[in-house]
């Protein structure tokens, strides 16, 4: 290293640390002028998390080499931060819906407490699966498949540290928010003001890093999986920004309104709404499909024209079907025609990605049955086929009549994230484990043979039990005596759910069962203890640089 | 053209990405602000006064619109069951909008005035006293909790920023209009009303009998302070009240 690069990461580290140290101050200094007591909690947690960086830096900054670890081809170590954060996020997650589900079917559960009744945890339960379990996810194999598909390290020394670490600052105050009560009111954008401003800032260095790492590629061109990663990473860029745009009752305090009303902010939550679903658990975990399916399998992936029509109508068609979730409503007819009409047509694309990445096992179906990481990532695909069938049908506005407000749509959500989301993170998650932390195999590919399976159960048994509550709940509104008087109260129908939400909560608590074997295999797996199966695991479960040794 | 170009160059997929995913949302949510049939022209809107507000701000704390909406479809078992299907105009105010998603519990857009004050606190403090199969958390914490009303001023003005039409002489007054409000008789009740009813009455003309569509009550029976459950009470009494549906011609200009 010649001195003017020695000086300059020196200054770059300097101004790393003064940043989080000035992070940690405005910090406090917000939680002391604080006008609310959550405001000032959430200012002391923000210093805690800018203090732990400011040390961070000091402690591997300046002399000690950097962040990136010496002898690492590529800068993995955020990855593996972010791997780890996942697992925990998603447990948490999962518990979180499993007790919320056993709520629904015995509310003295909620223990009539603020923090502990079901208005406040159901979006701690989102907000962690979708945002902390699959956002990690997200961080972590764009980092990691950017960089081996560029053949270039990630760009900037400290920001994709900064990326991860402040990600997660933020689930930490989104989160802690909910429980106390601080909450915009809208699904999946419930975090206040001051959270969204702290993820805006992430979200632009995370563009800036894998665009960056983009740039420095050696490759000639950009790979397929990329292209869903940038564009997942843009939109939703462009949907936070516009959806949580509110004005603060005070710049010290947690409230604010939204600058949209009624019917227009109706249309916008749901553009946003749907599109999270569309960009977030969708476009980028195609991402993960088009790149550890093919790994996986040893097999390119099936059809290259395929991919890049995939591409384009996916993103081009999702962003529109938006007010399916507003059929019947006040919303003026023609934008809910519209909305139905995109979603339908939408079932092409989303088909065609299924195809292309079933297909990618053409010669290699027998690994379907030989590695069940194999199968964790194939299932996964074929539940995003049905829930992607499913979507379009409940879309159209006769069926959505029946479906809309009950549990079908609440089934419909699981089928593609227990089923098409967890299930594909779970299969990029083993891929990585092993080839981040340089080990040979698994722990044991036997514990995820167990996973896959009880997973696949509580799965089917959620999105079963939810199909005949929803559309018995359904028929049951609309249903008249033959005097022409509606047959069943409200309240009927609440009572005709509890054995379907008994079903349900069981179903999720196997689906926490699964989550827990595979942190017990990951953590045996990253402590380095030796597999007890690995003949019985493929030559790709190895790290790249171990495979040559196993052959 | 050959895709290549778009492989080889990060900004241009970039920028084509953003293009492409911009369409449908300005096709689809930039009209609603000028298509001036989007919202009903309709009597009797007002906007929340300021214990309504303090009560709506609860509802959204509590997450109740997981389970509840606000929103009664264009269909007849809906509107047999709830009442007349809800109108943009209703939630014209609404910052959030609390149409919902799903329906737990009962829809909420009209249930002003279906139950007395009285069994809203027994509801709150526990369900299952007046509805026995319900599934619904008990509340009890919101009857031991002080509405903070000196903070009123300062959300009706934020409100005043993003769009509500408050006066300066509502904001001014909201501390003290959101105690008159749960506090039947006293002096501020006049002004309160005054202030309301300039929304459902012809500006020109003001008729000071007009009703002001504001019901001053002591909601949650305790009458030493001004509670959260006054307040959420207040809000819920108040939902799908206002329009006054002899004057409102679903064929006429309002035909969407």
């Amino acid at each position: 290293m010649t001195d003017t690069a020695a000086e300059r990461s020196a200054f770059v580290d300097s101004l790393a640390v003064l940043t989080a140290a000035g992070c940690a101050v405005a910090g406090l200094l917000l939680a002391f002028w604080a006008e609310d007591p959550v405001f000032a909690f959430h200012g002391v947690v923000f210093a805690i998390g800018a203090a732990i960086a400011s040390a961070f830096v000091m402690y591997r900054g300046f002399g000690s080499g950097g962040p990136h670890i010496a002898g690492e081809t590529y800068f993995d170590s955020p990855i593996r931060f972010a791997t780890i954060a996942a697992l925990f996020w998603g447990i948490a997650g999962f518990l979180v819906g499993d007790i919320i589900a056993w709520q629904l079917a015995f509310p003295a559960l909620n223990l009539d407490l603020p923090w502990t009744s079901f208005g406040r945890l159901r979006p701690l339960h989102t907000s962690a699966v979708i945002f902390a379990f699959g956002g990690n996810v997200l961080l972590a194999t764009s980092f990691y498949v950017v960089q081996r598909t560029c053949h270039a390290s990630l760009a900037g020394r400290w920001s994709p540290w900064f990326v991860v670490w402040g990600y997660n600052v933020f689930i930490a105050i989104a989160g802690t928010g909910y429980l106390l009560g601080i909450t915009e009111g809208k699904e999946y954008a419930e975090p206040e003001w001051y959270a969204d401003l702290w993820l805006t800032i992430v979200w632009v260095v995370y563009l800036l890093v894998f665009l960056g790492t983009l740039m420095k590629r050696k490759e000639p061109h950009i790979y397929v999986a990329n292209w869903f990663y940038l564009s997942f990473i843009v939109t939703v860029a462009m949907l936070h920004i516009v959806n949580n745009l509110s004005v603060p009752v005070s710049l010290l305090g947690a409230k604010s309104y939204g600058v949209f009303s009624g019917v227009q902010d109706a249309m916008t939550q749901w553009w946003y709404g749907h599109n999270a679903v569309g960009f977030f658990l969708t476009a980028a975990f195609l991402g993960i499909m088009y790149y550890f399916v093919p790994k996986r399998v040893e097999r390119p992936v099936y059809s290259y024209r395929l991919s890049i029509v995939h591409f384009w109508t996916l993103i081009f068609l999702y962003i529109w079907a938006g007010p399916h979730h507003l059929h019947y409503t006040a919303l003026p007819e023609w934008v809910q025609t519209l909305g139905m009409t995109f979603s339908v047509i939408l079932w092409m694309p989303s088909w065609g990605g299924m195809i292309n990445g079933l297909m990618t096992l053409s010669g290699a179906w027998d690994k379907l049955r030989t590695d069940p990481v194999v199968r964790l990532l194939v299932v996964a695909v074929a539940f995003y086929g049905m829930s992607t069938f499913e979507g379009p049908l409940m879309s159209i506005k006769a069926v959505n009549s029946l479906s809309h407000y009950t549990d079908w749509t609440i089934g419909h959500v699981h089928s593609g994230a227990l089923g098409w989301v967890a299930m594909i993170s779970f299969g990029a998650i083993y891929c990585l484990v092993p080839w981040l932390w340089k080990r040979k195999a698994l722990y044991s590919i036997r514990l995820v043979e167990w996973h896959f399976w009880i997973s696949t159960i509580g799965i089917l048994l959620y999105i079963t039990a939810m199909w005949v509550s929803g559309i018995l709940q359904g028929l049951m509104w609309r249903a008249y005596d033959q005097l022409g008087f509606l047959t069943y109260s409200f309240v009927e129908t609440v009572e005709a759910m509890h054995p379907f939400y008994i079903i349900r909560a069981v179903g999720g608590g196997l689906f926490v069962v699964g989550g827990l074997i595979m942190a017990y295999n990951i953590w045996r797996t990253v402590r380095g203890d030796e597999p007890v199966d690995a003949a019985d695991q493929p030559r790709v479960a190895a790290a790249p640089e171990l495979r040559l040794a196993n052959a | 053209m050959k895709h290549e170009v778009f492989e080889k160059n990060s900004i241009l997929l970039l920028v084509c990405a953003l293009l492409v995913v911009s369409i449908g949302g300005i096709v689809e949510i930039a009209p609603l602000f000028w298509v001036e049939s989007t919202i009903e022209k309709v009597s009797g809107m007002r906007p929340y006064t300021p214990l309504e507000q303090a009560g709506r701000n609860v509802y959204i704390r509590e997450g109740c619109y997981t389970c509840h909406s606000q929103m009664i479809r264009t269909l007849r078992d809906e509107v047999e069951r709830y009442g007349h299907y809800s109108l943009a105009a209703e939630s014209m105010y609404d910052h959030p909008f609390q149409w919902g998603s799903k329906r737990t519990g009962p829809d909420l857009a009209r249930v002003g005035g279906k139950y007395s004050d009285q069994w809203h606190v027994e509801h709150m403090n526990d369900p299952r006293s007046v509805v026995p199969e319900s599934i619904m958390p008990g509340y009890s914490w919101l009857a031991k909790n002080k509405v903070d009303a000196e903070a009123m001023p300062g959300h009706l003005e934020t409100l005043r920023m993003v769009g509500v039409p408050y006066s300066d002489d509502m904001i001014k007054s909201a501390a003290a209009d959101l105690v008159a409000q749960a506090t039947p008789g006293s002096k501020g009740a006049k002004g309160l009303l005054d202030r309301y009813r300039t929304f459902v009455t012809d500006p020109a003309k003001p008729d000071p009998k007009a009703d002001a569509k504001v019901r001053i009550a002591n909601f949650d029976g305790n009458e030493a302070e001004v509670t959260e459950l006054d307040a959420l009470i207040a809000y819920l009494q108040m939902l799908g009240t206002l329009v006054d549906f002899t004057k409102f011609d679903a064929a006429g200009p309002n035909l969407r």
